[in-house]
């Protein structure tokens, strides 16, 4: 092999990977970059900063930051998302993985179409299902507050103050509980037969097998999904917002990344919003890595 | 974007090579047929284009180039970002009155006072010139379509109930309790938190002024008498209960509509359009009135409306505001832009010319553009400040809080907390305010 051709052997591979690394560097490294720059900077006005001269930008060093820290706005949509967390995510799971184990077990009937409607709801966008559920939720148009008025009871509203959170994790959990199925289902067909053919013959009930067998081996598959759904719990935005035009109880900053929405696009304040964004980009590093830390060990252990 | 940023140098040098420095608008140079001067208008009323039809047969030399928008704010915001990238901003924009402020201090539109536009001010109410002007000496845009308040009603219902049409804000309130206690499912109307540029016009026609030049520093008087006395009338028809708290512009509020139990509603001239397309089968059942008054002061608000105006990239400034000039004054212009974009002319004059019969849906009311120019003839003056998107998400915030909490006090707490929002913002952003 002569020396030309084996410095374009070793240039192959980076030739190969140029294109994922050309789209990453320019729309993931750079408007991250970008983001960066942007929460150091703010504009500032002078006088009535009307015309041409009127406004510039300046360094801000860690003032966004200050101020995205000390804004009671902010620590209040953490905690409301905190809330909406603690309610969706145990109910998602829990819920995707006792489907995912009646899909397994061998009585079950109608197996594909029950596959099919549980996951169905995952394809419908976010936004067109909270539009759905907004007039389920709007007791003057809803059909089941109609039936609940013939039947005489007094039903609260789900969009008032207090259960608002609850009808926002309901469109989560409608939408979620089929995308989770099919990861716990998919890694639950993984498992060799023989295994469940032995506790059989041991004489393990169902109810054993899942229990002891089952969950333990699908664990990865549960970190897993409990990363993704607290990922995307952190990052509520489409239901809320979508919902927030029916009601009075949610506000322009009820979660984070509305807060960031509103002052990148309705205050114009892009500055902020983006030292807000690397604020909490940050803390969902930091989360994802604490929680792996933690439940590492007791998921994978085995296999080591 | 400064040299004293070396971290990130590699995007920032990217970005700052993007921006060319603007350039300045020279009014110069004749067109001719032959060579004809090219605008382009960004606008999102409907069939535009064929309005500029008529002005582009008529000046060879001039031709109009209509490029059609989703909408206020994402055009608003294309603008934004062709002024900051230092090119592609159109010769004339669109722009509704509450974002001429910010339009203004982005330096994204131009002040055309010296290239004609001072020449038409009495062609408009004073109330309406006034946004255009910001109350000052410059002109921002020529005014195209206004929304004087009205109040609509449901004759039927008042007819069945034997309410008399309120013609005082008093008068309302004891309507909305007679009608309430005759059925406990019917409202005279709702207290929408959703709708700011509502709120803003009610409180207009109290004589409120939210913004004000003084100097070199921004009033804010949000948090002062009339706006006080709006929030505290309304936070008490919701507190008594006979008023709706629930937003406007819901599924539940288009069913009210239909069904009767909004048998009013606070809306503005184009509200015809509104009741067609959410409760089409009531035709004929509304009538319209003008805003009841504060014990009989003739005084009204305004819901909406838009400007033409010419953007600071423009290169032809002069042929652009004999344009908007034309689209907006000339009775030919504005008898086509009621016809094809559906929209209440600003112009005085033309708008009586032009509006004889009454819309559709309210075929039952022949007078309907009478009321309407009454309206529109009351309304009081009124600028918005660079914040405008501030203090409207601030009232979303703080008046859904306290139309959920239906009392006096928290409407009058959320007009002080709105007032807080706006003056901090100014001040955060270097704005000189003035005590």
């Amino acid at each position: 092999m002569s020396a030309s051709t084996r410095r374009r052997a070793a240039l192959v591979p980076y030739a190969m990977l140029a294109p994922g690394i050309v789209l990453f560097a320019l729309f993931m490294a750079a408007p991250i970059v970008y983001t960066l720059v942007l929460s150091f900077q703010k504009e500032v006005v002078k006088g009535l900063g009307l015309g041409s001269g009127g406004k510039s930008l300046q360094f801000a060093g860690l003032e966004n930051y200050v101020s995205a820290f000390t804004d009671p706005e902010f620590a209040a949509s953490v905690g409301r998302v905190l809330v909406y967390g603690l309610i969706l995510v145990p109910t998602m799971l829990g819920l995707a993985l006792l489907f995912a184990l009646l899909l397994d077990a061998r009585r079950t009937g109608a197996k594909g179409f029950s596959r099919v409607s549980i996951f169905l709801p995952y394809a419908v966008p976010a936004v067109i299902s909270s539009l759905l559920w907004g007039f389920l939720y709007l007791p003057a148009v809803s059909p089941f507050y109609w039936v609940f008025e013939q039947l005489g009871w007094e039903v609260p509203s789900l969009l008032s103050p207090g259960l608002v959170v609850f009808a926002i994790a309901n469109i989560g959990l409608w939408g979620g509980v089929g995308f989770n199925m099919i990861v716990m289902y998919t890694s639950l067909k993984a498992v060799p037969q023989e295994i469940y053919e032995a506790a059989t013959i041991d004489g393990a009930s169902e109810w054993q097998i899942a229990w002891r067998i089952k969950i333990p081996i699908i664990a990865p598959a549960l970190v897993m999904t409990a990363l993704f759904s607290m990922i995307a719990t952190l990052q509520v935005f489409a239901e809320p917002t979508t919902l927030r035009p029916l009601t009075n109880s949610l506000s322009t900053s009820w979660s984070p990344l509305m807060l960031v929405y509103r002052d990148a696009f309705t205050r114009d304040d892009i500055y902020s919003a983006a030292a807000t964004s690397i604020i909490i980009a940050i803390a969902t590093f930091a989360i994802s890595f604490f929680f792996l830390r933690v439940v590492q060990r007791r998921a994978f252990g085995q296999e080591d | 974007m400064r040299a004293s940023f070396r971290t990130g140098a590699v995007v920032a040098v990217a970005a700052a090579a993007l921006i060319m420095t603007g350039c300045a608008a020279d009014s110069g140079s004749e067109g001719s047929a032959d060579d004809p001067i090219e605008l382009t208008y960004w606008t999102w009323a409907p069939n535009m284009d064929k309005v500029a039809d008529i002005w582009n047969a008529e000046h060879p030399e001039i031709q109009v180039t209509v490029n059609k928008q989703d909408g206020g704010d994402p055009a608003i915001t294309k603008l934004l970002t062709a002024i900051k990238a230092g090119s592609g901003a159109p010769d004339l924009i669109q722009a509704e009155y509450q974002k001429i402020p910010t339009l203004v201090a982005s330096d994204a539109i131009a002040d055309i006072s010296g290239a004609g536009g001072s020449d038409i001010a009495d062609e408009f109410p004073d109330g309406v010139w006034d946004s255009v002007t910001l109350g000052g000496d410059a002109v921002y845009a020529v005014p195209q379509d206004t929304g004087p308040m009205m109040f609509f009603y449901r004759e039927d219902l008042f007819a069945q109930y034997g309410l008399s049409v309120p013609t005082t804000w008093d008068e309302y309130a004891e309507t909305a309790r007679a009608l309430h206690a005759a059925d406990p499912s019917k409202y005279l109307g709702t207290f929408s938190a959703n709708d700011a540029g509502w709120f803003a016009g009610l409180a207009q026609q109290a004589h409120a002024q939210w913004w004000s030049i003084d100097g070199e520093a921004w009033g804010v008087g949000i948090d002062e008498e009339p706006t006080q006395q709006v929030a505290e009338y309304w936070g008490g028809l919701v507190q008594e209960g006979v008023i709706d708290n629930k937003p406007m512009y819901t599924p539940e509020w288009n069913a009210g509509l239909n069904d009767g139990s909004q048998a009013g509603w606070l809306g503005a001239v184009w509200g015809p359009g509104v009741l067609s397309g959410n409760a089409a089968d009531t035709a004929g059942l509304w009538k319209a009135a003008p805003l009841p008054t504060w014990d009989g002061d003739v005084a009204n608000g305004n819901w909406g409306g838009s400007s033409t105006a010419v953007t600071t990239q423009s290169k032809h400034a002069e042929a652009a505001v004999e344009f908007a000039t034309w689209l907006n004054t000339d009775p030919e212009a504005v008898q086509a832009l009621v016809d094809e974009a559906g929209i209440y002319p600003a112009a005085t004059a033309a708008a009586a010319s032009v509006l004889t019969e009454a819309p559709e849906f309210f075929s039952n009311q022949p007078d309907f553009y009478e009321v309407a120019a009454q309206a529109a003839d009351a309304v009081a003056p009124f600028a918005y400040g660079p914040n405008v998107n501030v203090a409207f998400s601030a009232y979303n915030d703080e008046f859904a809080k306290a139309a959920e909490a239906k009392t006096v006090d928290a409407f009058l707490a959320a007009v002080t907390a709105m007032q807080q929002v706006t003056v901090d913002d100014l001040e955060s952003s270097g704005f000189t305010v003035a005590e």
